[in-house]
């Protein structure tokens, strides 16, 4: 069953580089555990490096920061902490050995290795929707990129991948690309926006009229067509159900074509050892500690749900590594009666699912279309918090103390009228 | 003197030819080809399958009748030869109506007589016992056994490696202008790179072959295509152990529900006539997925979620006149063989397709051709990590710390295999780095997320070893680079 390969001891691995992962491998060293931190790429810091725009750290560092500053700054706090990482290596295989045994399978150019270990961490990320998922037809031809890998060319390797760009989504990535094309001199012809709304954070929002960026809300690129290269791409208006217009289709003339359609977590190995997923959002089912419904196994980041701000990504690496610490002191995290939290009125998605009441705990939530004057309620408890505006795109975070959770069985979170 | 051979086209059926005839010593073989790499054409996009026989009609179709069941045996023996990834697995023709039956009985009548062993038709019990998720609809199936996958770009890959080590030589991105003719004897090939002497010239030009063969004054033919569109699904979605297709109408085979040899669910292909000129119109259309989406349901009941999709797709037959292979010495023109109209079931034909123009060669033009006393016909698979053991990783590492190290995450690709992969492109004679010929070798970037995470390390890496700018790299050719400068080049105004 296990193969014969050289064998390592920790308390804790921590699968993924990132801000989720490197959060939790410092707060697992601060803890007093024996941790270790694996990432596939050659460098730490997960997606942050090629984020070289501002606007991380406003909540975890209380400034702002660019991506790689924001990266670089926990990868000094891991190695001045002596927190051990290996760079280059990526996992083949979780193993559930037993609920205090966990194997982790890695390669890399040192070797293969198994790992084993009490807890896992894992903190793998997301990755991006592409061309073919979001039912775009026609040529399959150089200059469709997801905006990640777009991003990658230009501010990892020195590429400028086109002149004259489509984007379709207006989301955050979406539009920091359609910045990022601009000020490197490329003409952004579109940003192409299903919903009726835009999608990206409002502070994201505005690059489109600084940069004199068309907007088409309600539209989809629906084909691609070029010899070679993209030359052509087609956009047809949709009604409030979604559905295209008929009549409505036009042409944009463009060499490149980006692809920002939302992000889906990584989480392919926890299904393959039976981690239970929720539909909603993509990543694991968890209680408060982001222990997923695999004892032992902890989850953080993006791949337990897609998050808008680093912050909260490095809040739940520390929150996981937290979990662990119990989850190996204990021997376990302790059964108990756990209140669920449920999804009511405008509610999309929410995490964590169950809640212990020994703690107080931040719920982070999306809507599922914009409101303005709202109140998100959870009636069992007689909580309720005015909000001036919702959107799907900024995800909520609330706090809970330890005191309310213990007054309900149950929770539901709606967002309602005020 | 050496007869010299001019084969134009290195896809399934050029590349094969060439393996063959490298068989012998008086021979000295130019296999010549428009694309960058080998088997980019008709060979890329299609179903994959190494057809049983049964399906064409010996009165209406002699040369297709004769050739698949010859090459479906030939295939079980060069897969082994070349390490082609294949799986042999069987296909189901299924019945859904009991008027399928009398079509089911004349499939296994004619199978019988084009040699097809181990025929036999199943019962709903069985039928259901062999694949349970199929329609409830199914009421019985027609199972022909011999019916196998294999991956199409693969195997001319390996087959032109074959050829190339047994002394082929590769003109690739060498574009053919005229045929050179001179009292009715071929003399040579004319191409965008010069003149290719030749005394025998071979068109295997796909669906270029009408083309060629007018350049040598031939024109008896005219070759369509027939553009076929494809779905392929997440490597986490159920699909069937075998190859099921509909009870076949007078028109088509139908909509096959198949998972591909590196177990992804795959739907297609529909049917759809282009003139003549659109011989690159590879689009994928709506209309066209949609029918194929219908078409598979009808079989396979269960499709999953549509974003379960990894890549759709379209490939283009190359439809003769006719309707049947044309493979012949031209009379009006000594030294010319076509071998056009390779339709399918082309990909399983064409072994048997190269040893015929070798006997074409021998019976027809006269040569006799002496054996190498030294011909290999061995050719090793790269390496893969995805089917290596962790401990085969580590003996690996021994010899390049490459093997261990993941590019491709969605499909466990190592960058030791890609720089395998870029070394066997060299060794075939590929001069333009494309993340395409490195896709076909490893797998590289047809997993889940297609690429985003892994193409920008490829092109570093095709960068590296074709010493060229990394925006230079191409996607697939000439014409699809994967950028367009530096990332200052717009601002500098020089682009």
């Amino acid at each position: 069953m296990f193969p014969r390969i050289p064998m390592l001891s920790y308390d804790v691995v921590v699968i993924g580089g990132g801000p989720a992962g490197m959060a939790a491998a410092i707060r697992a060293k601060e803890l007093g555990l024996k941790v270790l931190l694996l990432d596939e790429n050659d460098y730490l810091g997960g997606i942050l490096p090629q984020c070289i725009h501002p606007g991380f750290g406003l909540h975890y560092y209380r400034e702002e920061l660019t991506g790689p500053e924001f990266a670089s700054r926990l990868a000094k706090r891991l190695v001045e902490l002596g927190v051990e990482y290996r760079t280059a290596a990526r996992v083949l295989e979780i193993k559930n050995y037993s609920d205090l045994e966990k194997v982790v399978i890695f390669t890399s150019p040192g070797g293969a290795y198994q790992v084993w270990a009490k807890a896992v961490i894992y903190a793998a990320g997301a990755r991006e929707r592409h061309a073919f998922e979001i039912g775009i037809v026609g040529d399959r031809v150089s200059g469709i990129y997801t905006a990640g890998e777009a991003q990658t060319l230009m501010d990892l390797y020195g590429i400028m991948p086109g002149k004259e760009i489509v984007i379709v989504g207006s989301g955050d990535v979406g539009l920091i690309m359609a910045r990022r094309f601009a000020l490197e001199g490329a003409k952004v012809k579109a940003v192409v926006e299903l919903m009726p709304y835009p999608g990206g954070l409002a502070r994201n929002v505005m690059i489109l009229r600084d940069f004199n960026i068309p907007l088409y809300l309600s539209h989809k690129v629906v084909e691609v067509r070029g010899k070679g290269r993209v030359e052509r791409v087609k956009v047809v208006k949709v009604d409030e159900n979604l559905n295209e217009i008929p009549g409505s289709e036009f042409w944009i003339e463009a060499d490149t074509l980006i692809i920002s359609a939302g992000l889906v977590p990584s989480v392919k190995k926890l299904k393959k050892i039976g981690v239970e997923i929720d539909p909603a959002t993509g990543g694991p089912v968890v209680n408060d500690r982001l222990e997923t419904s695999v004892p032992g196994i902890f989850v953080a980041g993006n791949s337990l749900l897609i998050n808008d701000l680093v912050d909260y990504v490095a809040e739940q690496g520390e929150l996981a590594a937290e979990g662990t610490k119990e989850f190996i002191e204990n021997g376990g995290i302790e059964s108990r009666k756990w209140v669920k939290v449920e999804k009511g009125e405008n509610v999309r998605l929410i995490a964590p699912h169950y809640l212990s009441g020994d703690r107080d705990v931040y719920l982070y939530l999306r809507v599922s279309k914009p409101m303005e004057d709202v109140e998100l309620r959870i009636p069992e408890i007689d909580k309720g918090m005015k909000l001036p505006v919702v959107k799907p795109a900024e995800m909520l975070r609330i706090k809970l103390k330890a005191e309310e959770i213990r007054k309900a069985e149950k929770l539901t979170v709606e967002v309602v009228k005020a | 003197m050496k007869t010299k051979v001019a084969i134009i086209g290195a896809g399934i059926s050029g590349a094969s030819i060439a393996r063959v005839l490298s068989r012998y010593e008086n021979l000295e073989v130019h296999l010549i080809e428009k694309a960058p790499d080998v088997g980019w054409g008709v060979s890329k996009a299609n179903t994959a399958l190494i057809h049983g026989g049964y399906d064409d009609d010996p009165e209406k179709y002699p040369t297709r009748a004769k050739l698949c069941i010859r090459g479906n045996r030939l295939w079980h023996q060069w897969v082994k030869e070349l390490e082609i990834p294949h799986v042999w697995n069987g296909a189901l023709i299924v019945a859904t109506k009991d008027e399928d039956f009398d079509e089911l009985e004349r499939l296994l009548e004619r199978g019988r007589k084009n040699g097809v062993p181990e025929m036999r038709i199943v019962d709903r019990d069985e039928l259901f016992h062999l694949e349970p998720n199929l329609t409830r609809e199914a009421i019985g199936a027609l199972w022909v056994p011999i019916v196998g996958q294999i991956g199409p770009i693969p195997a001319v890959i390996a087959i032109t490696e074959n050829a190339v080590a047994n002394g082929v030589k590769t003109h690739l991105e060498t574009e053919v202008t005229g045929i050179k003719v001179e009292n009715g004897e071929v003399k040579g090939v004319e191409t965008k790179d010069g003149f290719i002497e030749a005394d025998i010239v071979i068109n295997a030009a796909g669906l270029y072959a009408d083309r060629i063969a007018r350049m040598a004054g031939i024109d008896y033919f005219e070759i369509h295509p027939r553009k076929g569109e494809y779905w392929i699904f997440d490597d986490d979605v159920p699909g069937p152990k075998r190859v099921l297709f509909p009870t076949p109408t007078p028109i088509s085979k139908g909509i096959v529900v198949t998972t591909e040899i590196s177990g992804h669910l795959m739907i297609g292909p529909n049917a759809q006539d282009l003139p003549p000129e659109e011989k690159e119109n590879l689009a994928t259309t709506r209309e066209g997925l949609e029918q194929v989406w219908e078409g598979a349901k009808k079989l396979w009941p269960q499709l999953p979620p549509r974003n379960k999709v990894i890549r759709t797709f379209a490939g283009l037959r190359p439809e003769p006149t006719g309707g049947d292979f044309i493979i012949k010495a031209e009379e009006e023109v000594w030294g010319f063989i076509n071998v056009a109209g390779i339709r399918s079931p082309g990909l399983t034909s064409a072994p048997a397709i190269a040893y015929e123009v070798a006997e074409i060669i021998k019976r027809d033009l006269g040569i006799e051709l002496k054996e190498k006393e030294k011909w290999n016909p061995y050719r090793k698979e790269i390496s893969h990590f995805f089917t290596m053991t962790p401990e085969q990783v580590n003996e690996a590492i021994k010899k390049n710390p490459a093997y261990g190290k993941i590019v491709c995450r969605c499909n466990n690709v190592s960058e030791g295999d890609i720089l395998e992969a870029i070394e066997r492109m060299k060794f075939i004679g590929v001069k333009t780095p494309s993340v395409d010929s490195v896709k076909f070798r490893t797998k590289a970037t047809t997993g889940t997320c297609q690429g985003s995470f892994c193409r920008p390390k490829i092109v570093q890496l095709l960068a590296r070893e074709y010493g060229v700018e990394p925006w230079k790299v191409t996607l697939k050719g000439k014409g699809s680079e994967i950028g367009i400068g530096d990332v200052k080049v717009l601002l500098r105004g020089d682009a």
